[in-house]
């Protein structure tokens, strides 16, 4: 038996632990209600609370008809552009075959809009000229060298272009285009030809660029991502990156480029990352990568190296979208159909309570006061998510954080059934809920562990509701620890001080007399005869210390019950009562033969 | 209830005892008829009805309306095809989305003309379109292989967890068992499948691994060492736990199921369909089975690959004849 120095005062700091987690949730979520105006209560999804729908119709170059195929890569990618601003319950389908229909859950902001719309083609081409549109300073961004103010020299000039950084291609025309080109008047909707040279822009239309035919297409950028740079020894060097791989074609034509461009000099040697017509980034080839696994450094931060890396990753669109509505819609799900949702769940719990009250008398206000606590925390927590990682309580949400309920009130059960267990087994009820507790911590743990997996890989392998589910899941099972370990087992810690509870009154769900721990009582004070045909219980421990005589005792005793299957021998709890045992059992079996 | 927490006693002292490990071949059987119905009855009634996430549909569009009520739509739906579920919206001030399953050509003309009726407005103010599936097959690709990888991951934590790979064996069959059964159940009864039901389900393989995981827990415990030769033989151990967790078996899938019950009969039949009903449904199947399948499938299961062991077999011998000895 685990008798800890002072079970009262681990049950104390327990409690003071939980409430240090619950007043840290407070205060997290009255930090976003006061920093970021959020309200205390969780942002609802599309069909409970409508939102936003926006109807984008695809642009491809040259008008031609858009493919099925291309149409279903673009809502994937579209739905990832979502994902990636967190869990939002969107909706994204097609309408009529052309167009992409998308619906956000309530008033989408600025950046998460950008990022829809911006659908537009990323490609690499090679600078051929780079100049300020004006003579204010410049602010480039990434590794981009300081760009020349004023056109490169011309070097022999080819009578055709014979490579993509040919600055043959330059015709007067397009010298003055360049010379006289406006930022604000860049149209990101038409789409530029491919196979031609390009006039543009950085987003800031502070540089201005002269660039070269595509060379890499943005279909070839396999992934992007974000991170810090570690030199040599392993160590980070603090500095943010965006590593960039390519599938095979990609790599191939990559390292073609930068083959070209390292033997260039500036801003000939910088390629433009071209987004929507606009360079997102310019920078120089310091080295030849022909294994397809780039890195741009510059003068990076965190946001901003991870907002080069999604644009990369997910602006591989093929083909651009316009939008051509964006309409405020209602929840698809009558409020009625809420209301009575939560008035069936309302009526679940009152069942809950009652069932639990009924078998377990007042150890059921222990579950009912548990599932109080579990029922703050995942509010409280909840309404965190929505704050920090745009979570959004759909109905099927709120169905299952009903259902979590019949989990998390398991943990109880199974610890409250262990106690039990110890009680019919002799143990004194602080014995018995240390004992229990050992035993039960291990199964909710396990069983715990077993949901925590699940909502992981879910959360990390889907996308759209799934994930949203999956948050859920994993939320309930992490509520159901820390209500178990932090609240109901220091409650019955402390509880089983009371009188009512220690002297194990009728109603307090935890009588010995109920429970049969009454058997131990009749094997060694009762009338022998009450014995029969009842085979008490034993755990390993004292099976194993029995003698092989009183295994036959036993074993006796055991098969005089008609329907018994044989089990092992009367109980001891403690091993020096052992011998008085098997003495009454073997009395009672003579004295039924004769 | 005393006589309840009496049976508990019972059950936990073994005077009462459920042969569930020496009855197993009643179970199996049970099971496989009840996997073969799950599996022949949805086809035989014409194979599973998708929803409109998944299949895409047809969308009205009702523009220029005075009123957003939206009774008004799923009334007007309603009175050209029953069985359907529309899903209404307002969008903006002044126009109506209705998105209802693929419509035949005249209901679909029956249905914007029942549209243009109930909003009073002339009927090229309703426009049809077809609209894609939300639900596409990259979502179901991605939800599958996510499922893959768990399936993996907790097998391999179980056969860890327990030291044996044969009850991470009969945990997944077990939760195999269930997921048939719970989608046949669902197919039998004849909703759609919507993507609440989609999640519903994979709520009961959360809560049926859940649950195996417990009471193999006991199991466990029980069959540790040197229990099996202290007078039980391997099947009777493993029964004896089986037995020993069946109340809170019971106690866990009532408290369970009281709430979802409350919401599938309360909640959703008074309302018709939806949501609520999708979900609840899947879940009301879901808990049902897979109790039961802890109970009649896994453990006996797990047993009748144990017990194939040489060393528990001898072991198991040996306490039986400690107690046909005992008995004479």
């Amino acid at each position: 038996m685990a008798k800890s120095p002072s079970p009262v005062r681990k049950a104390w700091r327990s409690l003071a632990w939980l409430g240090a987690i619950i007043a840290v949730l407070v205060g997290l979520n009255l930090i976003g209600a006061i920093t970021a105006g959020t309200n205390w209560t969780p942002k609802l999804a599309l069909d409970l609370e409508g939102g936003t729908q926006i109807i984008l119709e695809p642009i491809v170059e040259g008008g031609e008809d858009v493919s099925q195929e291309q149409i279903d890569q673009a809502v994937s990618i579209i739905r990832q552009r979502i994902d990636a601003a967190g869990v939002s319950e969107s909706e994204i389908n097609t309408q009529g075959g052309r167009n992409v229909v998308v619906s956000i859950p309530g008033q989408p902001d600025e950046e998460t809009l950008q990022r829809i719309e911006a659908s537009a083609k990323l490609e690499f081409r090679p600078v051929l000229l780079a100049g300020v549109p004006s003579t204010d300073s410049i602010g480039e961004e990434g590794d981009a060298a300081t760009p020349t103010p004023t056109p490169a020299a011309e070097p022999t000039p080819a009578p055709s272009p014979t490579n993509a950084s040919d600055l043959a291609q330059i015709t007067p025309e397009l010298q003055s285009a360049y010379d006289s080109f406006d930022c604000s008047t860049i149209d990101p909707s038409a789409a530029a030809p491919a196979d031609e040279p390009l006039i543009t822009c950085d987003p800031d239309g502070t540089v201005k660029y002269l660039l070269g035919p595509v060379e890499v297409s943005g279909e070839d950028v396999a992934n992007a991502t974000s991170g810090v740079v570690t030199n040599s020894n392993g160590t980070s060097s603090g500095v943010w990156a965006v590593n960039l791989d390519f599938n095979d074609r990609g790599a191939e034509a990559f390292g073609e480029v930068t083959t070209r461009l390292t033997g260039l000099t500036s801003p000939q040697d910088q390629f433009g990352i071209v987004l929507d017509k606009r360079v997102i980034s310019a920078p120089v080839a310091q080295a030849v990568i022909t294994d397809g696994n780039a890195q741009i450094t510059g003068s990076f931060t965190q946001e901003t190296a991870k907002s080069l890396a999604d644009q990369l990753k997910y602006g591989a669109l093929p083909i651009s979208f316009q939008v051509q509505s964006s309409d405020v819609i209602s929840a698809t799900l009558g409020s009625e159909q809420l209301r009575s949702g939560l008035i069936a769940g309302i009526i679940g719990l009152l069942l809950v309570v009652a069932y639990s009250l009924v078998q377990y008398r007042a150890l059921g206000l222990v579950t009912v006061a548990s599932l109080l606590v579990a029922a703050l925390l995942t509010y409280l927590i909840v309404t965190l998510l929505s704050w920090r990682e745009g979570y959004r309580l759909s109905l099927a949400g709120i169905a299952g954080l009903i259902v979590a309920i019949g989990i998390t009130a398991d943990s109880f059960i199974v610890y409250f059934e262990r106690i039990r267990d110890e009680l019919r087994d002799g143990r004194g009820l602080n014995g018995a809920v240390e004992a229990g507790w050992k035993r039960a911590w291990r199964t909710v743990l396990a069983s715990d562990a077993v949901n925590f997996a699940a909502a992981i890989i879910l959360f990390v392998a889907a996308v759209g509701n799934v994930r949203g589910f999956a948050l859920t899941l994993g939320l309930t099972t992490i509520v159901d620890i820390i209500v178990v370990a932090l609240f109901t087992h220091p409650l019955l810690q402390l509880l089983g001080r009371l009188r009512f509870f220690n002297d194990g009154h009728k109603l307090s769900g935890l009588d010995p007399r109920a429970l049969g721990a009454v058997y131990r009582g009749r094997a060694q004070f009762r009338a022998p005869v009450e014995v029969r045909g009842r085979a008490a219980a034993s755990r390993g421990e004292a099976a194993r210390r029995q003698t092989i005589a009183e295994r036959k005792a036993a074993g006796t005793l055991t098969l005089e019950g008609p329907e018994n299957p044989p089990v092992d021998g009367p109980e001891q709890t403690e091993s020096g009562r052992a011998g008085a045992v098997p003495a009454d059992t073997q009395r009672t079996s003579k004295g039924r033969r004769s | 209830m005393a006589s309840f927490s009496q049976f508990g006693n019972d059950l936990y002292t073994g005077a009462k005892s459920i042969d569930f490990i020496g009855r197993r071949k009643i179970w199996f059987l049970v099971s496989a008829i009840a996997l073969l119905l799950a599996l022949a009855v949805p086809f035989l009634r014409g194979g599973y009805t998708f929803g409109i996430e998944f299949t895409g549909g047809s969308e009205f569009r009702i523009s220029g309306v005075e009123t957003t009520d939206q009774s008004l739509a799923t009334d007007a739906v309603t009175s050209v095809v029953p069985e359907i579920a529309p899903r209404v919206s307002a969008v903006g001030t002044d126009a109506i989305r209705v998105q209802t399953d693929q419509l035949a050509d005249e209901e679909s003309s029956e249905v914007r003309q029942a549209l243009a009726d109930a909003y009073s407005v002339p009927l090229e103010e309703v426009t049809e379109s077809f609209i894609g599936p939300s639900w596409g097959a990259d979502i179901t690709g991605q939800a599958l292989r996510g499922l893959l990888i768990f399936l993996v991951a907790v097998g391999v934590f179980m056969a860890f967890y327990f030291r044996t790979w044969k009850m991470a064996v009969a945990a997944m069959v077990a939760l195999l068992h269930d997921l048939i059964l719970t989608a046949g159940v669902y197919g039998i009864v004849g909703f759609e499948v919507t993507p609440a039901a989609v999640i519903g389900f994979l709520t009961i393989l959360g809560y049926s691994l859940y649950d195996t995981v417990v009471v193999f827990d006991k199991i466990r415990e029980n069959t540790l060492g040197g229990e099996a030769s202290a007078g039980r033989s391997f099947a009777q151990a493993v029964n004896l736990a089986v037995n020993q967790t069946l109340v809170r078996s019971i106690n866990t899938s009532i408290v369970a199921i009281l709430p979802v019950a409350a919401i599938l009969f309360i909640g959703a039949f008074l309302l018709g369909a939806g949501t609520l009903r999708d979900i609840a449904l899947a879940l009301f199947i879901g808990i049902l089975v897979g109790t039961y399948s802890t109970i009649f499938v896994a453990a006996p299961l797990y047993s009748l690959m144990r017990e194939r062991e040489p060393e528990i077999q001898k072991q198991s011998k040996r306490a039986l004849e400690l107690q046909t000895k005992g008995a004479v």
